[in-house]
């Protein structure tokens, strides 16, 4: 064990071995493969010069595709706030055939490649495709290659995360609060509102800003059903990567410190909001 | 009164949606699940193989899909090994003992999930390209990394960096070391008590851990894409060569390959569905949603 005097003091009353080797190796290589990195990121970045920085995270381009990529990250983080909360109700208090094999669906997003959901997604979205045809009949509307068909993405993407932290809440949510509110006179929607959302409330706001970060950084799925358009159906991402391309790497680089800072932020959000979760459940 | 909380509703109408309410739900949050997640599978398997299983076959026996098979398996037998003994290391180091810093050290493992995968791969980039801080340097020793593989070993350890910590730290805290310290006093040596005392104790979540771990590494597209270079037959992984198929509007060969990484996702599910049915005892509610 580290022979430094304040390390020392904390291994006193220690009985398991491997403290200093585990925690040397854990914090080494957290440096070498994330900590080091990221930092290198931000040290570039300052080299550009406070003005060029602005004018490079600033121009009408880039401002467009962080219109694109936050407000449909919304917009996608909003309906699986919805569809989550539903389908963490129905796999919890319903029984009906098939039931465990939806759970595990709602893992799919998980599991399965971005790229492989992002050309299945264009295949099926297509002006051709099984649900691109009849809508566009139907409606005049075309999903694929416009913003309806980075929507698409992003809610697939981000669709496994308000269930995932609702489900082991509602879960644990003994049933005889709601009998005694039902006792005590309440309808049934007094109830749902009054005695059981308060308490799934912290863990969907928690699997919203998880949907969220995802689909803000996301790429791969995005980048077949997008179109690609500068201004219009441009993601935050794509433009780093078409930066690059051209050998912008400063252009880049800010604007990937940018996306770096939102990370932090909503790391920083998710986590508070994870131990206010776990607060309320203690409670 | 633990059974009777998990049991559904029945027999208690106090807590019973009305018919049409429960009919309305379930029809909805079924058809959202088919229509996102059940249709965009079967559409990689039909696309794959409408043309026949001739076509199919044949599209994977090239060369060029064969050597992005073996890129791929490459990455994840170094990226998935490695980010296991890390994982079981940051999960002994914060689970068994105390420390100051503990809570940010956390938070700092669980980074990489927060971090776009195009920014994780433009992070290697930037140190080990050709602008980057290291490049003048590896082009003296003519050593690459960015644009072969060690810069998509890198990218693919760094996306996949917390799958198996995150899902070893809560599940060793939840045990605490009493057994560790009694194999201790008992006279066992630390790595005969690692062994055969805690292994034993986490094998499902490591193995739940592994594959969670082993999926992205075989999928990850963002990352890998912007260290890659695309160079067919040397830097391509499987999901970069479904892109180029794609783009070349080979559907059928692209759909071939990508069934291969569906069935990759489909096994990992699997797997994750057995660990989980067996664990239902053993594991204590996860408050760590295991997001990705």
């Amino acid at each position: 064990m580290s022979a430094s005097f304040p390390l020392q003091l904390w291994c006193k009353r220690r009985i398991l071995p491997g403290f200093g080797l585990t925690l040397g190796f854990t914090i080494v290589y957290l440096s070498l493969i994330v900590l080091i990195p990221l930092s290198a990121t931000f040290l570039k970045a300052s080299g550009l010069g406070w003005e060029s920085f602005l004018r490079a995270v600033t121009s009408a381009r880039v401002l467009a595709s962080y219109e694109v990529s936050f407000g449909i990250s919304l917009l996608a983080a909003v309906v699986n706030a919805v569809f989550g909360v539903a389908t963490s109700w129905i796999l919890v208090r319903y029984r009906f055939p098939g039931r465990r094999i939806l759970d595990a669906m709602v893992d799919l997003p998980f599991a399965l490649p971005t790229a492989v959901a992002g050309i299945a997604l264009a295949a099926i979205y297509s002006p051709n495709g099984w649900f691109g045809r009849p809508i566009l009949a139907l409606t005049g509307i075309k999903v694929a290659y416009t913003q309806l068909g980075i929507l698409v993405a992003l809610i697939f993407v981000g669709l496994p995360f308000v269930v995932r932290t609702v489900h082991p809440v509602l879960e644990d949510l003994d049933l005889e609060y709601e009998e005694a509110a039902a006792s005590l006179g309440a309808s049934r929607i007094q109830t749902v509102f009054r005695v059981v959302a308060p308490e799934l409330f912290p863990p969907l706001l928690t699997g919203f800003a998880l949907a969220f970060a995802r689909a803000v950084g996301e790429y791969g799925s995005v980048v077949f059903i997008a179109g690609n358009m500068p201004m219009k159906t441009e993601i935050v991402p794509l433009l780093i990567i078409t930066k690059l391309e051209q050998y912008d790497y400063r252009g880049a680089t800010a604007i990937a410190v940018v996306m770096l800072m939102i990370s932090f932020l909503l790391l920083l959000t998710i986590n508070g909001l994870q131990r206010w979760a776990n607060a309320v459940q203690i409670r | 009164m633990i059974e009777s909380r998990h049991r559904p509703p029945k027999g208690r109408p106090a807590v019973r949606d009305p018919w049409w309410f429960r009919t309305t739900l379930l029809s909805l949050s079924v058809s959202f699940l088919a229509v996102f997640v059940l249709v965009p599978l079967f559409a990689v398997f039909f696309e794959a193989f409408h043309k026949g299983l001739g076509v199919y076959f044949a599209s994977l026996n090239d060369s060029a899909a064969i050597a992005a098979i073996q890129l791929t398996l490459l990455v994840a037998a170094i990226a998935v090994p490695a980010n296991l003994v890390f994982g079981v290391s940051a999960a002994w180091a914060i689970a068994k003992f105390h420390f100051p810093g503990k809570s940010l050290l956390v938070t700092l493992i669980d980074l990489p999930f927060a971090v776009s995968p195009v920014v994780s791969g433009l992070v290697y980039v930037l140190i080990f390209g050709a602008q980057g801080w290291l490049g003048p340097f590896l082009q003296e020793h003519n050593i690459k990394v960015i644009f072969a593989v060690p810069g998509i070993v890198l990218a693919t350890i760094f996306v996949t960096f917390p799958f198996v910590a995150r899902e070893l730290i809560p599940l060793m805290q939840a045990q605490g070391s009493e057994e560790e310290q009694a194999a201790l006093s008992l006279g066992a040596t630390g790595w005969q008590t690692f062994w055969r005392v805690t292994l034993p104790n986490i094998r499902w979540g490591l193995v739940y851990g592994v594959i969670l771990c082993n999926a992205r590494a075989m999928g990850e597209f963002g990352a890998v894409s912007v260290v890659s270079g695309h160079i067919r037959g040397l830097t391509n992984t499987i999901p970069l060569h479904v892109e180029i198929l794609y783009n070349e509007y080979n559907f059928v060969a692209a759909f071939a390959m990508a069934s291969l990484l569906a069935l990759v996702a489909l096994a990992t599910l699997g797997i994750k569905s057995f660990v989980e049915w067996r664990t239902h005892a053993e594991v204590p509610a996860k408050e760590w949603s295991d997001y990705a």
